[in-house]
């Protein structure tokens, strides 16, 4: 993908509506504050979180992978999420899915991993803001009080009608990271911005 | 709403899981050596047992894995959740609980082991021993001013019409008493007339001030019917508010008044909005520690009891000020104040006014309306939503609901003028608001007494108090008489008189109709029946309730949900009770939750007389030519009751369907226990054996636009696109919806319809060349070294011995061998597969090989990821594309050697990397080029650009379809219904005859499965190539339609026009169709029989000739 990002313009699935994630973000005054965070690499891993090569894969990236469910690890560049008992998803900054991988797959050498690249399956919406928790709250039926969902947690859950993984930023004020399939992304950006719509100020 | 508790992720909205069955129903180890019956109880035969019973879950829209749950049948109570593979609990370890889920630390995060029994049994007993003790009525301060003369008839009453007062401005508003905002002055119309309020009216305290005390007629019997309480219980006062936006049946004690509100009376029916309502609404969930519902001393005690603990609280209440019936009584105001602030204040607590918790769920899920704007009229702003949908889980509740006062019955006790006691005394001290100037009051008990020297301080000359009771209550009937009120023990109202509006009312020694009668001139009658606790809630949440003797009423008794019920709503009526109650609960809630209760400072409660035992009255005897009403809103009187017990209904349930009552907007809030205790009488059994109907949600009345919420329009249903998506729009494309997917349906040019569009469309697929946008089709990729032998129990087709490079076509049936999907396998690799489903199934057979895997297979080493958004797929065909797709792909060789049919390549297209499938599902030459859909628009460009000379077309799914019904490609869930086998589809060819087994293959051996007459998929050609087949048309074997019942031999699945066979033909699903080709049938068509003719499906290059172009 790196030879390729060259030469042929990429484009994100909310590449249409960037100015209207910016416009609702300056007209709530920062309350809320909206913006995609493209091309993400995202790599999906599977394998025994008991057997070898879960040091292996760790080792390799940097990271253990988190085994308390729903938490997030975060080393460096990398995040991993935990998704399931067998399942993370390690998410970097743009282009390194193919290093992520190789890296993951060199390290687990004859042991049963499986990995994909997934940085296109899902995109990432930034959504912090002294409101973000409020804004999240019109659709998302988990808890999101800091007690429950602090920082260095994360869900697969719902937002409105749509799937997603939500991730708690460890930055102070850092939000909340919105990983939605690609094909909902759209839907999911007009339902933000139109809950956005009660904390526009000076109306 | 459940919460599961998922083994992994703790307990999680019932939304974000799948169920799955039976739990432990294994898979048979060799389904050959099953008799056709054995098998047949494997595939369809499950227990349905009540009480526990273990079920299997997925967690669906969470981590994706299946676990066993066992659930109580009968509560839906999840007793226990368990990891796929391992033994269910014993049944034994559920037992009977004591108690809800051990109490986690704050701030502890949710976590669950392996096998967590989640206990939860009956709330700690909400209920003090108070039996011993009499209740009293909620008292009040003691009238000081002297009253007026007290004679009978001294002053000349109105004039009868109900609209006394005249012209001056609110001629019935006390010059200094309530809590409305005397410098806001607020002008409404009601029934065409302009009236002027105050902030802090409802419309109904609005109208009484202004001397308006009927506000419509009834349903039935078309009775002048008044203003009769002050609150949500109203039976009478519902009306139609007609501006800013019209609203139906409204009860007016409710409506907060604002400026420019416009209303009109009604006959007990409303009219709905033809317009769209232009409002806002929208809903947050919320997550709290401890939820009060209700904001009166109970209420106001608990939260104090919870604010600055650490635990968070919120705290509802449906009206505009917190305080309930402290505001109604003008009691202990600045404690409400103190309080009031203190709330405010307090981290962690969140207080909703104006906020009516309207029904209350499994696990204490609990939904509230907020009424966030209506009360600013047309001042309130568009960016707000007008009412918002609380969702509160509450890991604690108290219910703090209050009590509702009951009517009593007696002749012709709807008159306008006729006012609940309470209410009466709600409208004096919180509105400064006289319902009437000359009142007589009839009581069963004490809390009348409160009410009537209130009103007689406030100026209203109260004649008498008519108690029930043989004895009077020494110490309350002595302050009446101080206050020059005449008290009659041991009588009632036994008549009314008043056109409309009340003008007298008569008394007789209870029992008696006759003798010593008395007559007073009142335009006011205040009743008082007793109290009825306002158990709704507890009682949706799955709380029992009992009667009470004392009380005279139903009140809660246990519930399995963790709900505390305090104050008047637990039946307790003595204010300094109500206030211990609610700070005891309050307390008790929040340290069963780990946090330490505060002492709130609960305020000093001024002696009260002595009390004396109600009476319980329900029908009060009178003459009997007159209407005793029971349900006003129903227009439901003991004689209606006495009908449906003559009739045999021995039950409220039954004499509330029979005759209605209990069934209108209020839901019998002032009228359910009298009606009890009327049927009770009738039946001659006492109330306590009879019981009450059932409480269900609402609480009140929602509108629908607020439950709605913002789910409207476009947002009512997710709108799935692709990379593409904007490419199409800016064509012209139309679209057609496939799951939730958003497809081009097909691209009309220049005025086209869509018939002309799609045989363009055909046309240029079998001449040229034609793309289409193939994104949405499911992507699964199957990696690990067992993936081979994975998809061999999956599909009917062998895939392990497919070669690395190459794809085959692969069906999925269910155990019962009816198919359920079909696509393709690609092998990329020994140990891994993308497999590609339909577009409507992806999720369904992603969820479907993660259940086989993880419950029945787990020894497999396999793994799925769904790739459906990683890759987006162009399908390019024609006759042209390999032309096209070699002037893009230098690198690729095109050749039909090189890169035959069913073959897949790695290379660059247009310099995008790419996988360049070799699949066709017309029919002819064509590729699947699959990219990153970031760069799907450069390669979608790209390939337009480069096709043009050869005049490249897209085309939709319109065209997709045809030109596969035309090869005889079956569309799953359109050609078939989950009753059609392969075999049925004549694809015996994808079904393995060597693999041992397969899900679904025991099916196909199936006595019903190789039935001769079972329904094959054909082709039908109308003799008449013009004549359209719609879809669904049945198929007949005569040519003259018989008698009924008509023997019907199937029915066409799809129908199109063919560019290719310039004519109509379809696709059908007929008895041994495969037998009858050839055969003429006839289809029904409107009144006409079309004759067709049965042909092979494949009725397009039946020798597959242009597959390699």
């Amino acid at each position: 993908m790196a030879d390729t990002a060259l030469s042929v313009p990429r484009r994100s699935p909310l590449a249409g509506a960037a100015d209207r994630l910016a416009a609702a973000t300056r007209s709530s005054g920062g309350a809320v504050r909206l913006a995609e965070l493209p091309f993400l690499a995202q790599v999906n891993v599977r394998l025994d979180a008991k057997g070898a090569a879960a040091d292996a894969v760790g080792l390799a990236l940097g990271l253990s992978l988190p085994l308390e469910p729903n938490t997030v690890v975060r080393a460096g560049e990398l995040t991993a999420l935990w998704l399931g008992p067998d399942e993370w998803l390690v998410v970097g900054p743009p282009d390194t899915q193919r290093d992520v991988e190789d890296r993951i797959r060199t390290a687990s050498g004859d042991e049963h991993v499986a990995v994909t690249d997934v940085s296109a399956q899902r995109t990432t919406l930034l959504v912090s803001g002294a409101r973000a928790r409020d804004l999240l709250a019109h659709g998302c039926p988990l808890d999101l009080h800091p007690r429950a969902f602090g920082p260095g947690r994360c869900a697969q859950t719902t937002l409105a009608r749509a799937q997603v993984v939500l991730v708690a930023r460890d930055e102070p004020g850092g939000g909340f990271w919105v990983l939605v399939r690609s094909s909902f992304a759209g839907y999911l950006t007009d339902w933000l911005l139109d809950a956005a719509a009660e904390y526009v100020r000076d109306v | 709403m459940l919460l599961i508790p998922c083994p992994w992720c703790g307990p999680r909205d019932e939304a974000e899981f799948h169920y799955g069955g039976q739990a432990h129903v294994a898979y048979p180890e060799t389904p050959a050596d099953l008799t056709d019956e054995e098998w047949a109880r494997y595939l369809f035969f499950r227990d349905n047992p009540k009480g526990p019973f273990a079920e299997r879950w997925n967690h669906a829209a969470g981590c994706r894995r299946w676990f066993n749950a066992v659930r109580d049948t009968s509560t839906n109570e999840i007793l226990s959740v368990y990891r796929a593979g391992e033994p269910r609990p014993e049944t034994s370890d559920f037992g009977t609980a004591t108690g809800r889920s051990t109490p986690s630390q704050p701030g502890q995060a949710p976590s669950a082991g392996p096998a967590s029994t989640f206990q939860r049994g009956p709330a700690p007993s909400a209920r003090p021993a108070f039996e011993d003790e009499a209740p009293s009525g909620p008292t009040g301060v003691q009238g000081a001013e002297p009253p007026g003369s007290g004679v009978e008839g001294a002053e000349p009453l109105e004039d009868g019409t109900g609209r006394g007062g005249g012209g001056e401005t609110n001629p019935f508003r006390h010059p200094t008493r309530g809590r409305i905002h005397r410098d806001t002055p607020l002008t409404f119309t009601f029934d065409g007339t302009e009236y002027t309020g105050y902030k802090g009216d409802t419309l109904a305290s609005a109208l009484l001030a202004n001397g308006i005390i009927q506000t419509g007629t009834s349903i039935k019997l078309g009775r002048p019917r008044g203003i009769f309480t002050a609150g949500v219980e109203e039976p009478n006062a519902v009306i139609q508010i007609e501006a800013p936006f019209p609203e139906p049946m409204l009860p007016a004690t409710t409506v907060e008044l604002y400026d420019g509100l416009v209303a009109t009376s009604l006959p007990g029916q409303g009219r709905l909005a033809t317009e769209p309502d232009p409002a806002r609404y929208d809903a947050v969930h919320a997550h709290c520690d401890l939820l009060v519902v209700g904001a009166g001393p109970a209420g106001l005690a608990a939260a104090a009891a919870a604010a600055r603990t650490g635990a968070r609280v919120i705290l509802a209440d449906d009206r505009p000020e917190l305080g309930g019936t402290l505001l109604d009584a003008a009691q202990l105001l600045d404690w409400v104040a103190e309080l009031k602030e203190e709330l405010s204040t307090a981290p962690d607590v969140r207080v909703l006014t104006r906020t009516t918790v309207f029904g209350h769920y499994d696990d204490n899920h609990l939904l509230a309306v907020e009424r966030r704007t209506n009360h600013l009229g047309a001042t309130a702003p568009t960016h707000v939503s007008r009412e918002r949908v609380w969702r509160i889980r509450a890991r604690r509740v108290v219910l703090a609901t209050g009590a509702h006062e009951r009517s009593l019955a007696f002749a012709d006790n709807d008159r306008p003028g006729v006012m609940l006691a309470a209410s009466a005394r709600a409208y004096v001290n919180r509105h400064g608001v006289l319902p009437g100037r000359h009142a007589v009051v009839l009581t069963t008990n004490d809390s009348a007494y409160a009410a009537a020297l209130d009103l007689a301080a406030a100026g209203v000359e109260v004649a008498a108090i008519v108690d029930t009771r043989p004895s009077e209550p020494v110490e309350w009937a002595g302050r009446a008489r101080e206050a020059g009120i005449e008290v009659l023990s041991g009588h009632a109202v036994v008549g009314t008189e008043g056109t409309p509006r009340l003008t007298a009312v008569t008394a007789a020694p209870y029992g008696e109709t006759t003798g010593t009668t008395r007559h007073f001139a009142a335009d006011l009658l205040l009743v008082s029946g007793g109290w009825n606790p306002v158990a709704h809630l507890f009682s949706q949440a799955g709380g029992k309730l009992r009667y009470d003797d004392t009380l005279g009423s139903f009140v809660p008794d246990t519930c399995r949900q963790a709900v505390e019920v305090a104050g008047s709503a637990n039946g307790v009526l003595d204010l300094a009770d109500v206030l211990a109650q609610g700070a005891s609960a309050g307390a008790r809630a929040i340290e069963a939750e780990g946090y330490t209760a505060a002492t709130p400072s609960l305020p000093q409660v001024p002696t009260e007389p002595d009390t004396a035992p109600a009476m319980q009255v329900f029908l009060v005897p009178g003459a009997t030519d007159a209407p005793h009403f029971v349900d006003l809103q129903r227009d439901v009187t003991v004689g209606d009751l006495t009908r449906a017990t003559g009739a045999g209904l021995n039950s409220v349930e039954h004499t509330k369907r029979y005759t209605t009552a209990g069934t209108a907007n209020d839901q019998g809030k002032t009228s359910g226990v009298l009606a009890s205790g009327v049927v009770a009488e009738l039946l001659g059994v006492d109330v306590s054996a009879l019981g009450t109907t059932t409480f269900r949600p609402p609480y009140t009345p929602v509108s629908f636009a607020t439950l709605a919420g913002r789910d409207r329009g476009a947002l009512h249903d997710p709108i799935r696109t692709t990379a593409l998506h904007d490419w199409h729009v800016m064509q012209g494309a139309l679209f057609e919806n496939v799951g939730q997917w958003k497809r081009p349906w097909y691209y009309p040019q220049d005025g086209e319809d869509m018939e002309t569009a799609v045989l363009r469309e055909c046309a240029a697929a079998r001449e040229g060349i034609a793309f289409m946008d193939g994104s949405t089709l499911g992507k699964i990729d199957v990696q690990g070294p067992d993936a081979p032998v994975f998809l061999d129990r999956l599909y009917t087709n062998m895939m392990s011995n497919l070669k690395v490079g190459m794809i085959r076509y692969g069906v999925m049936c269910r155990p019962d061998g009816m198919v359920f999907d079909d696509g393709t396998a690609i092998r990329l690799a020994p140990d891994r597969y993308l497999v590609t489903t339909t577009t409507g199934n992806a999720a369904a057979v992603l969820d479907w090989m993660e259940e086989w895997h993880q419950t029945e297979w787990p020894e497999l080493r396999v793994h799925c990821a769904s790739v459906t958004e990683q890759w987006a797929t162009v399908a390019l065909v024609g006759p042209r594309s390999r032309e096209v797709l070699g002037s893009l792909a230098p690198q690729l060789a095109v050749g039909n050697d090189d890169f035959p049919f069913m073959a897949w390549r790695d290379t660059t297209v247009a310099g995008i990397e790419a996988r360049v499938c070799r699949i066709s599902f017309s029919g002819e030459l064509a590729y699947e080029i699959n990219v990153s859909p970031w760069e799907a628009l450069a390669l979608w460009e790209a390939l337009y650009e480069a096709g043009a000379p050869f005049g490249i077309t897209p085309y939709g799914t319109e065209t997709m379809h045809v030109l596969r019904a035309e090869k005889g490609y079956p569309i799953i869930g359109q050609d078939t219904d989950g009753t059609v086998t392969p075999q049925d589809l004549g694809m015996s060819w994808a079904v393995s005859k060597k693999k041992p087994d397969f899900i679904g293959k025991r099916s196909f051996a199936r006595a019903d499965a190789v039935r001769p007459d079972r329904k094959h998929l054909v082709g039908l050609l109308p003799e008449d190539p013009g004549a359209f087949l719609p879809e669904g048309t049945q198929l007949i074997a005569d040519s003259v339609l018989p008698a009924p019942p008509v023997p019907m031999l199937g029915h066409v699945t799809s129908s199109y026009r063919s560019a290719a066979l310039g004519r109509t033909f379809a696709l059908a699903l007929i008895k041994g169709g495969r037998d009858r080709i050839g055969e003429r049938l006839y289809a029904p068509v409107g009144d006409r029989l079309i004759p067709v003719t049965v042909a092979s499906p494949v009725l397009y290059d039946p020798e597959g000739a242009r597959r390699d172009g």
